[in-house]
This record gives C-alpha cells, structure tokens and sequence, in this order.
C-alpha cells in the first residue's frame, strides 16, 4: 500500500519542482535588474535541489542525494560573489580617494 | 509499520516542499519588487528545499543517508538567510530603487549620501 | 565542552556523514575537527553546558515553528489575487540591546526567516538593524514584536 503511495507520489512530484525552475527562467530572462536575476539564479539552484531530491526517492540512488545538495552549496557560494561584485562594481562611482585602487 | 508510516510523512514532506519551491517561484515572478521577491525565494525557497530534503531523510531507511539530508537541510537553512542578506544589503547600497508601494524607508538617507 | 569533547564530537560526526566508522576514517575526522576548532577557537564561549544546550533547543524549536509559520504567510500572500492591497511593504529601523557580533549574526539570521520580516543592513556603530517588512502593521508593533520574541532568547542563549 505504502509502495504504491510512494510510487504515485514521486511519479507527480517531480513536475512541480520542475514547474518552479520554468518560472525562475522566465524571472531570470525578464528580471530588470542584475540583483533580480541574482535572486532569480539562487532559486533557480534550490528548486534544481528540489526536482534532484525527488529523483533520489523516485529511483531510490542515495547518491543523487549528494548530487542535490552540491547545487545548494554551489548557489550560495554564487550568490555571495555576485553580492560582493554588485557591490563593488558601484565602487568607482564613489570618488574620494579610491580612483588609485581601480 | 512504522516504516509505512515514514513513507507517508515523506511523501507529504515530499508534495509540501514540491508546493513551497512552486510557491516560492511564482512569488518570485508576481511581487513587485526586489525586497519583497526576496521574502518569497528566502523563506518560501528554504522551507521547500528543507522539505523535500527531508522527504528523501524519511523514506531512504539508512542512518548514514538519514543524517546526511538532515546536515543538508541544516545547511541550507543557514545559508539562505545569509545570501538573501547580502544580496539586499548589496543592491541597497547600490541604489536599487524600491517599488512605489514602499511606506517608510528608514534606510534610505543614509545610503543616499554614502553612494554619490 | 571539555577538550576531548571537542576531538570526539567532529570525528563522530565526520564518520557519520562519511558512512564509514574504520580506525582510519575516524582519526582523519578528529585532525580535521581539531584543525576546525583550533581555527574557531575564539568563537566558543566559556562552558555551562547543560542550561545554555536547553536554551540552545529552546531558541530552535521556536525558530523552526516561527520558519514553518512565515513560509504559510508568504505563501497566502503569494497567492492573493489582489496583489497590491495585501502589500505594505516598509524598511524599518529596530534599535539593538545586543552588542557582540555572534549576536547581532544570529538575530538577523533569525529575522530574515521569520515571519513577513528580512533583514537588509546594520548601521556602522552596531546599534540599528535595517529590516524589510512585507506587511506592516505598525512600527512599533514590530520592535516591541522583535524585542520580546528573539532579541531575549538569542540573549539568553549568549548570557
């Protein structure tokens, strides 16, 4: 009984993961701004961590669980370099004593 | 038994974090702004991932699977906040101008005069 | 935590997260442990262990029901038709009591996945956190709303 609960489950699950990476895209394509499409990109990763972890239950392969939690790892490391160059890209425009360093 | 039982608790685990990604990514599309799109991916995104980490922790019936998932989910939560408040704090400073529906900004002086 | 604690605690955990509990496997987790701790040395407070590990669960049960609880509120919000009346989006700036860094990291961690709050910027002398609200209700409900709920755990947790 539990089985097939669990074979219906992840036969469904997938294609709403799958549903939240299209709209991230479309986020990414249109988001005005480079920090929307930061955002965009960071959720674009935990939804690619979502869709890989219902692999890992559908097919039953624990290693897909290792390969779900290296985009989670590899989005927050993006996110806080494009962080830091947002913000250091806005640098110049400060003036008073920097234009040395640039 | 009990194991059925963990297989129906990952399986709701599984189709609320599936629903929370999907929620977190309509946010994501439908809120005006920067800010606000950060609320939906922050905490709707962090709790979706968690679930669905938590799904696979429930059904895999192996510690060492179990306790991996479970340090993943401890990760992300630590991890999303972190990237959210930078990302913020960066396009903040950057001048990213907030949607008209912004009522106070009690920030906005200050970063005014540090940014030109 | 007494030192051998501190070697034992990392080498198990490594081991498990490695799934393999050989002589080898767990030597080579207590290096890396004890490399790890040496280098965050600074960061431990002064032990008291049993009181501050109750505190410690307390602060996180709360913050799971609280993350659990935001993550509802986003979501209804996401989902109203009418988009732009459910907003009241504001920046508000909440006055601090804590002081040390570890603090103020933890309570703006906490903030940003707590209900309808995300926090931007601390101000330079460490006295103002810059939150973003999605739905305001008042300003000062929502101080009195930080300062009683995790500003006094998160302190208690640090005392």
């Amino acid at each position: 009984m539990s089985a097939a609960v669990l074979s219906v489950v992840t036969m469904i699950a997938p294609v709403i993961p799958a549903l939240a990476l299209l709209l991230s895209v479309v986020r990414v394509i249109i988001g005005p701004s480079l920090p929307d499409r930061v955002l965009a990109l960071d959720l674009l990763t935990v939804s690619a961590m979502g869709f890989v972890g219902t692999i890992a239950i559908r097919t039953g392969l624990t290693l897909y669980l290792d390969i779900a939690i290296a985009p989670a790892l590899l989005g927050f490391l993006a996110t806080v370099g494009f962080a830091r160059y947002i913000l250091s890209r806005q640098m110049p425009v400060r003036g008073s004593g920097r234009e040395g360093q640039q | 038994m009990i194991a059925d039982v963990l297989i129906y608790l990952g399986c709701a685990a599984l189709l609320a974090g599936a629903i929370f990604t999907l929620l977190a990514a309509i946010g994501v599309l439908r809120l005006p702004d920067l800010y606000m799109r950060m609320h939906a991916a922050s905490k709707a995104g962090a709790v979706g991932g968690g679930l669905i980490l938590l799904a696979v922790a429930l059904v895999c019936f192996d510690a060492a699977v179990a306790l991996r998932a479970i340090i993943g989910v401890g990760f992300l939560l630590l991890t999303t906040p972190v990237s959210a408040h930078l990302l913020a704090r960066a396009s903040h400073r950057t001048g990213y101008r907030a949607d008209e529906l912004m009522e106070i900004d009690e920030l906005k002086s200050k970063s005014g005069q540090s940014l030109m | 935590m007494s030192p051998a604690a501190i070697v034992i605690v990392p080498a198990l955990g490594w081991a498990a997260i490695t799934g393999n509990f050989s002589g080898l496997n767990l030597i080579f987790g207590a290096a890396i442990g004890g490399v790890a701790v040496l280098l965050l040395r600074s960061a431990f407070a002064p032990p008291c262990a049993l009181r501050k590990l109750r505190r410690i669960t307390s602060l996180a049960l709360l913050f799971l029901y609280e993350l659990v609880l935001s993550a509802i509120r986003v979501a209804i919000v996401v989902m109203t038709p009418d988009l732009k009346s459910a907003l009241r989006p504001a920046i508000v700036a909440v006055p601090l009591t804590v002081k040390s860094d570890a603090e103020i990291t933890l309570l703006a961690n906490l903030i940003t996945l707590t209900p309808g709050t995300l926090s931007i910027d601390v101000s330079e002398d460490r006295s103002v956190l810059y939150v973003h609200v999605l739905t305001l209700s008042t300003r000062e409900a929502l101080i009195a709303d930080i300062a009683k709920g995790f500003e006094t755990k998160v302190k208690e947790v640090f005392a």
